[in-house]
């Protein structure tokens, strides 16, 4: 391991829902700057672990520190405001709302101007405004959504609408992003395109989580993997020891599966 | 072209009473421009934040009786053999102490429901209206209870060297009203557009997301809340003052029903949705009056409305822009717009 400082540590995180345990106890770490994948089968606890470090679900034990700060008892947007933002499996975006608009809202940490200076029309809340016009119009440059701008979110199509999804989580300045299986429903061009996007935002100082079941993409743009099996780490280590992790090929992989 | 539609609209409100001298019709445009306040104030918490306030009225009494209260003054007494004794104050005085305390109510409420939301919300609004009518209704000394409190004085504005001009006369009211609904317009249209609506519209949306972005709901509902309360108080206020009579039926939850019915009409979620609808649905029992009882009415209105949102589902205001839209697009092809896919929404 390079000697990289500590952006996250889960300690001893357990997750009991009544009698079903959702992470038995998980503990690692993810440095600044680094790429992590979270991997497991279905079920294996990955979702709830990442409701877990984004305030969405109180752990039953065990703590969750980001740079120093502990977060229990946060309140998801305060733990937005360390920094610290996701993306969802499923519900992504702001339907109804122009592309464009969804970042403008997805910029709201930036957008911060005095409750009677924008119903004043005051020239810091014009101002603002102006800068958050601009930075959403770059924010989709940079995802490559500049044509859509002035289309309904909910009218993209599936991959479009994931970029978008990241395209928000970006607008909020993350220092750190947890990405929930983000290439899901991707085809093959727009996953590479993703993985190249992944790059790029790890290269602006942005720490990266992922959870994903691309197999192919993960062991490309990780640098480091956790693997979870009912609620567990099984195995962890960069994608080369991963692929050749007995435990991990029999749990996860299946028998016979050799190489991913 | 929306600019345009505005001006003339806002022109030709302004010109009514140039042309309309019969006083009835007139009384009955001022009560319905405050209504129409009323609704505006609904709308921007049921229309741009999904909230359901089914107590609103409540905003809307406790502007009157602050209003009429500090402008006709009390005597009372208090646990502890205290009296709490006030002199009159002019209603102006009134006017602002009823959009301060109608807000702050707001926010006591927000707080209390917005943590849990939705049903509770309706539930924690309506049974604010309801407890609010009965201390209208039972603290005698204060409020005269069902005598009502009477001999409200009109409201008097100071001009600065002049001394002030009382508005006793329907003409002078009209135009209060109608300024007081353009600023309260205004305001909505401003905080709608500005970063705290994007919020509101981000948490109606995907309330997860919205978040997940750093959003805090609380807050944000919580803001909503107190603006809209202090802007019915406000409305509450010019009634009790053009009235100048009050009593705890100002409470009834129908006038909530009503306030709702011209919001869902008019077009909820769009700025011109609840004038329009308040506009008809106040303006109603004035063309219905020489045909039908009133009894009658009330029958009519129901059918009205159905009528309605069966052949414009999203309200009058929405449907209407949808369609201009779409007959735009046929000569040009633009892209979607925002209210064209906002009139996609489930109703």
């Amino acid at each position: 391991m390079t000697a990289r400082s500590i952006a996250m540590t889960i300690d001893q995180v357990a997750v009991r829902f009544g009698g079903l345990v959702a992470i038995s106890d998980m503990s690692f770490t993810v440095g600044e700057g680094e790429i992590v994948s979270l991997i497991g089968p279905n079920g294996a606890g990955k979702t709830t672990a990442f409701n877990v470090m984004t305030g969405f679900l109180t752990p039953s034990a065990g703590r969750v520190t980001y740079r120093d700060t502990a977060l229990a008892g946060l309140k998801p947007h305060q733990i937005a405001d360390l920094g610290l933002i996701r993306t969802f499996q499923r519900t992504s975006v702001f339907p109804n709302d122009t592309v464009h608009d969804n970042l403008l809202i997805g910029l709201h940490r930036q957008g911060r101007v005095r409750l009677i200076d924008a119903i004043l029309g005051l020239p810091g809340a014009r101002v603002s405004e102006r800068r958050l016009r601009q930075r959403a119009g770059e924010l989709l440059e940079w995802v490559g959504l500049e044509r859509r701008a002035h289309d309904a979110a909910g009218s993209l199509s599936y991959g479009e609408q994931r970029l978008v999804g990241v395209a928000l989580a970006l607008a909020a300045e993350p220092s750190m992003l947890l990405l929930d299986e983000p290439v899901s429903g991707m085809n093959a061009s727009e996953t590479h395109r993703f993985v190249e996007l992944i790059r790029s935002i790890r290269d602006r100082g942005i720490t990266i989580l992922l959870v994903e079941h691309d197999m192919p993409m993960v062991m490309t743009v990780s640098d480091r993997i956790v693997v979870l099996n009912y609620g567990r780490i099984i195995a962890e280590g960069t994608p080369d020891v991963i692929r050749n992790d007995p435990a991990v090929i029999e749990a996860y992989l299946g028998h016979g599966a050799g190489r991913a | 072209m929306k600019a345009a539609i505005t001006i003339v609209a806002v022109a030709a409100l302004a010109s009514v009473p140039l042309w309309l001298r019969d006083p009835y019709l007139l009384n009955a445009l001022i009560t319905t421009g405050i209504f129409v306040i009323g609704a505006m104030s609904l709308n921007l918490l049921l229309g741009f934040t999904g909230q359901l306030s089914l107590g609103h009225i409540a905003f809307f009494g406790i502007g009157a009786y602050v209003s009429a209260l500090t402008s006709l003054g009390f005597d009372v007494g208090l646990p502890g053999d205290v009296r709490l004794v006030h002199a009159p104050w002019p209603p102006i005085v009134g006017f602002v102490l009823a959009i301060i305390i109608a807000g702050l109510c707001g926010y006591f409420v927000g707080l209390l429901s917005f943590r849990v939301r939705g049903a509770y919300f309706v539930i924690v609004t309506i049974s604010f209206a309801e407890v609010v009518r009965l201390v209208a209704l039972n603290w005698v000394e204060l409020t005269q209870g069902p005598l009502a409190l009477t001999n409200i004085p009109s409201i008097a504005l100071p001009l600065p060297g002049f001394g002030e001009l009382t508005l006793r006369t329907k003409l002078q009211n009209y135009y209060l009203v109608l300024v007081v609904a353009l600023i309260a317009y205004l305001l909505i249209a401003r905080l709608v557009h500005s970063h705290f609506g994007r919020a509101m519209r981000g948490l109606m949306e995907n309330e997860t997301l919205a978040v997940s972005v750093g959003i805090d709901v609380t807050r944000t509902l919580t803001i909503a809340a107190v603006i809209s309360a202090a802007i019915a108080g406000a409305a509450g206020s010019l009634y009790a003052h053009y009235i100048r009579i009050i009593d705890p039926e100002v409470f009834a939850f129908i006038n909530t029903v009503t306030m709702v019915i011209m919001v869902i009409t008019g077009g909820k979620g769009s700025l011109a949705g609840p004038v329009v609808g308040g506009l008809i649905f106040g303006m109603l029992p004035v063309a219905l009056r020489p045909v039908m009882a009133p009894e009658a009415q009330w029958i009519a209105y129901g059918g009205v409305l159905i009528a309605i949102l069966f052949v414009l589902p999203q309200g009058i205001v929405p449907s209407l822009a949808l369609r201009l839209a779409k007959r735009r697009r046929r000569r040009s092809p633009a892209p979607v717009t925002l209210a064209e896919t906002a009139a996609k929404e489930p109703a």
